[in-house]
């Protein structure tokens, strides 16, 4: 029973760190059909910033975490302004190569800045705890990235789902030339999205630092796990995002909890699976 | 007279191939003694690259011909490596048969995962190729008591090549051996991809479904592409096994499988020259920029590809055209501007 419920709270945290950092990927690609391996990037830029402010400028954690989002956020929605728009043009192998270019950019930057150690986050004393239910604890940690997992998802289904920019966003998924012609102004969607992609990434990156630690090569070692997630839910697509994030989550705890010797093989044999079953994803558009 | 063009003579066909290829295979054949006589300090790593150059060819035949987009070619070529250094530790030292263990794994690996892969497009289709090379990689971890696992399989000792050339401490035997097979590859490729198969395979890059609407199988097609292009894989595998007489689970990294997509994109897709020079720039890039600043190199790796992608989508190859399109530009200049 009790190994059940640690798999749970361990595998829905792990798979809320995993959808906060590859939602922002799952929107771009759909909508901009662009395949960018730099993603996990932002997520670096956002642990290493955050690292830098925490540790050596010693700000607190709170103000430090807004700094590194909004700092992410400025540098994405620059490089969308300079590389990246140039490549949505590309097919579909430049793209890959491009991206993984600027992946190469993103690791030798932070490697130069920081070296390629191990960049721990300082958290603070609120977030290192336990909480008592009274029949049983839980680390303080993982039920404060559930719940900022639950805040996030229903913050942006809102946004999909109750605004201007939501309807407009999902009119440029689904076609991106007939929302131009109808007025859209499409550059503009993608930068936001862009911007606020690569802002959730490093939001998941911050917190998701003691599942994935951040070092430099973070963009490259944990790429394919990202876009698996991505894939697995199908392009485009938040809610299938989420639903293959928890579950991969919940599948990949569950493998290592029980099965340590197997859980590389089953993780990639259940994808590999559910892609012979559903080639475009669990909720994907063929 | 018009029989004589429908079916041309197979021995004139193989004048006008050798008259056409030639020059090139004799410009490679000058090259390979050139740096022979020139590095000779610096075999091991000539070897490297040839041995890259003949699994950058295995990629070119179905990404740059085919068009299929794969993240996971090292699964083709870790099968080979392994396989060949199992049968070397267990079975023979032959060289000669143990590439041909590597070719027939490689091939086997690429028919099977073939069968799943050549179903999918797109980021379905990479994250597939991935998949499998790591489940592949997983397994030669887990079964220790036969690869060695994390340390990885040694023991292996070559026997002399047909019974009679040894492989000595220089690795002057290796590297002929290895350039041997290079030419040995290139010219199967280029007879394959001058062949009806290979247009077709060209075909089915530029648009499937015309292909379908014209009655090519093009799954099959696909399929026995993928298998062609596991046993060069293979060999490439099996003869790095040989050479450096170990095999480790680096064999099935996804790192290395990009690396050969970007040296092939470097050097220029659908070409094998731009195979062939793409491997050669990226590794000799990678091995000066590495040993002059080791933590950097990445600028430097990031800054071509990027560079190549925006600048040249040709890849390198396409340089000298480049450059004539600069020159006559220059040259219409002066026409345009009175106006």
């Amino acid at each position: 029973m009790s190994i059940i419920f640690n798999i749970l709270i361990d595998g829905i945290s792990y798979g809320m760190i995993l959808f906060m950092i590859a939602v922002g990927l799952s929107v771009t690609m759909g909508l901009m059909k662009v395949i960018n391996l730099a993603h996990g990037g932002f997520a670096l830029l956002g642990g290493a910033f955050t690292h830098w402010l925490t540790v050596q400028a010693e700000l607190s954690f709170l103000p430090a975490v807004a700094i590194a989002i909004l700092g992410v956020v400025i540098i994405a929605i620059l490089m969308e302004f300079s590389l990246f728009r140039r490549i949505y043009e590309f097919g579909e192998l430049e793209q890959v190569l491009a991206t993984i270019g600027i992946a190469f950019l993103i690791i030798a930057s932070v490697n130069y800045w920081l070296g390629s150690t191990l960049l721990a986050i300082k958290f603070p004393e609120y977030l290192s705890g336990s909480i008592n239910l009274g029949f049983r604890t839980l680390p303080v940690h993982r039920v404060f990235v559930i719940l900022i997992g639950i805040v996030v998802v229903v913050a942006l289904y809102i946004l999909i789902e109750r605004t201007r920019f939501g309807v407009n966003l999902r009119a440029a998924v689904d076609n991106r030339d007939m929302a131009a012609s109808l007025g859209i102004d499409t550059a503009r969607i993608y930068a936001i999205t862009f911007g606020l992609g690569a802002g959730l990434a490093a939001f998941g990156g911050i917190l998701g630092a003691e599942l994935l630690p951040i070092e430099a090569y973070y963009p490259l070692r944990y790429m394919v796990l990202f876009l698996i997630v991505v894939a697995v839910g199908g392009m485009g697509s938040i809610l299938g995002s989420f639903l293959a994030a928890i579950s991969l989550g919940i599948l990949d705890t569950a493998a290592r909890y029980l099965m340590p010797d197997f859980s590389t093989i089953i993780f990639f044999s259940a994808m590999m699976l559910i892609f012979i079953i559903r080639p475009h994803g669990l909720l994907g558009k063929s | 007279m018009n029989t004589v063009r429908t079916q041309p003579d197979p021995g004139n066909a193989i004048m006008r191939f050798l008259k056409k290829r030639i020059a090139v295979y004799a410009l490679l054949i000058a090259i390979s003694i050139a740096v022979f006589f020139l590095f000779p300090y610096d075999l091991g790593f000539l070897t490297r690259i040839i041995i890259m150059m003949i699994f950058v060819l295995s990629l070119d035949l179905i990404l740059g011909f085919a068009g299929v987009a794969t993240l996971g070619h090292a699964a083709l070529y870790g099968t080979g490596a392994y396989m060949a250094g199992l049968f070397a530790v267990h079975i023979s030292a032959s060289p000669i048969v143990g590439l041909g263990v590597g070719a027939l794994s490689g091939a086997v690996i690429a028919f099977i995962s073939a069968l799943i892969l050549m179903r999918a497009h797109g980021l379905t289709l990479l994250m597939l190729t991935i998949a499998i090379a790591e489940v592949l990689k997983e397994i030669a971890n887990k079964a220790q008591t036969l690869t060695g696992g994390a340390d990885g399989l040694s023991g292996i000792v070559m026997a002399p090549i047909f019974g009679q050339i040894e492989f000595d401490f220089v690795g002057q035997t290796g590297y002929w051996y290895s350039f041997a097979l290079l030419m040995i590859v290139l010219f199967f490729l280029h007879i394959i991809t001058d062949s009806p198969f290979g247009l077709g395979l060209r075909g089915i890059k530029q648009s499937t479904a015309r292909m379908r609407a014209i009655g090519a199988p093009v799954y099959w097609r696909l399929v026995a592409a993928y298998t062609v292009s596991g046993a060069i894989a293979g060999i490439a595998g099996a003869l790095s096994a040989q050479i450096t007489e170990l095999v480790s689970l680096n064999v099935y990294d996804f790192s290395l499988s990009a690396e050969i997509v970007i040296m092939l994109i470097l050097g220029g897709a659908g070409r094998l020259y731009g195979a062939l020079l793409g491997t050669a720039v990226f590794l000799i890039v990678h091995h000066t920029a590495a040993s002059v600043d080791p933590f950097n190199w990445l600028f430097i790796i990031g800054g071509l590809v990027l560079g190549v992608i925006f600048f040249l989508p040709g890849g390198l190859l396409s340089f000298p055209k480049k450059l004539g399109w600069v020159t006559t530009w220059f040259s219409k200049q002066p026409e345009e501007t009175p106006r």
